[in-house]
């Protein structure tokens, strides 16, 4: 337990981190170059990019996208991302009648293998409180207005299960290739806080 | 369980601050923090959800003060206490030792 008290400062995690880190590899309960490595990856290698590419590839192959809605997990798979905080995948898509939208109102359970580690704001309180409470008012502060009869849907991340978003495709896109296509995907749009730009379901 | 972290539909916490320039991690000590958290959690002590546990079991005005990563490091620390892997003690004997490194007579 910490021995910080109620009401004293929170202690500095900068000189906490250090010691923490310093007595572990002491006491070889990690490795430095795994951390390293730990870092990099979630740092430079697993991102929205991946995301993106999921979708462009739903958006280009009928008998993948049925894949994705009916086995999201195995279906990423096969694009080759796996792995931690994405073991129990579920893909929602955007319609012409209904908006998605994924918060974890308890933490902040993301898709690791697809969209990366979450932006601050999905961690943080005010994003977590409001998105179930007041979802379209939250989507059109992120610059998302619905058109009216269009159902939002908010999904609750959990440990266990974890949502992406499968956006709309935008209009005149038919000549793009899979690739081009994936340029265009945004992570808010897979996070359902934002839309593909070009792509109905706003009024804009 | 009911807790501070259960934050769904809770008023008062301000408008939702977007920065869409952010990198990943924000400081240094998030990106240790965060490998810290991974490295030992691949170690099979504990599960994910007794990792979530332990970051919810901390007192509900720290929480609130608190960035994401210190509720991580407070989880961390918590897990390993409990298997007494490293202490509370350690780690503040080991604070005291980084702030004023032990002296070294230059030869």
């Amino acid at each position: 337990m910490s021995k910080h008290q109620h009401n004293a400062p929170l202690p500095d995690p900068v000189l906490r981190v250090k010691a923490l880190e310093s007595l572990l590899i002491e006491k070889g309960l990690v490795d430095p170059a795994a951390l390293d490595l730990l870092i990099d990856t979630y740092e430079n290698q697993v991102g929205p990019r991946n995301g993106a590419r999921v979708v462009a590839r739903a958006w280009t192959d009928p008998s993948y996208r049925s894949r994705l809605l009916r086995d999201a997990t195995a279906a990423i798979a096969e694009m080759g991302f796996e792995g931690r905080q994405g073991e129990d995948m579920v893909v929602v898509e955007n319609t012409e009648r209904v908006h998605n939208l994924v918060v974890c109102t308890l933490c902040s359970c993301y898709p690791w293998p697809v969209l990366g580690l979450p932006p601050v704001w999905y961690k943080a309180a005010p994003y977590r409180a409001r998105a179930v409470r007041e979802p379209r008012k939250v989507l059109a502060e992120f610059g998302v207005d619905l058109v009216d009869g269009v159902e939002v849907r908010v999904w609750d991340s959990t440990a266990e299960l974890r949502y992406l978003v499968l956006p709309r495709r935008p209009d005149g896109t038919e000549r793009l290739s899979e690739q081009e296509l994936a340029e265009l995907v945004t992570r808010d749009s897979m996070i359902g806080a934002g839309v593909v730009p070009g792509s109905k379901s706003t009024d804009t | 369980m009911n807790g501070m972290h259960d934050l769904g539909g809770m008023d008062g916490f301000g408008p939702i601050d977007r920065n869409p320039e952010e990198a990943v991690f924000q400081q240094e000590w998030e990106r240790r923090a965060f490998a810290l958290t991974l490295a030992m959690g691949a170690r099979g002590e504990w599960n994910l959800d007794m990792s979530r546990y332990a970051r919810e079991r901390m007192p509900p005005s720290d929480y609130l003060l608190s960035s994401y990563y210190e509720h991580w490091l407070h989880g961390l620390e918590h897990l390993m206490a409990e298997r007494g892997l490293v202490s509370a003690a350690e780690i503040s004997v080991r604070e005291d030792e980084l702030r004023s490194p032990p002296h070294h007579e230059a030869s």
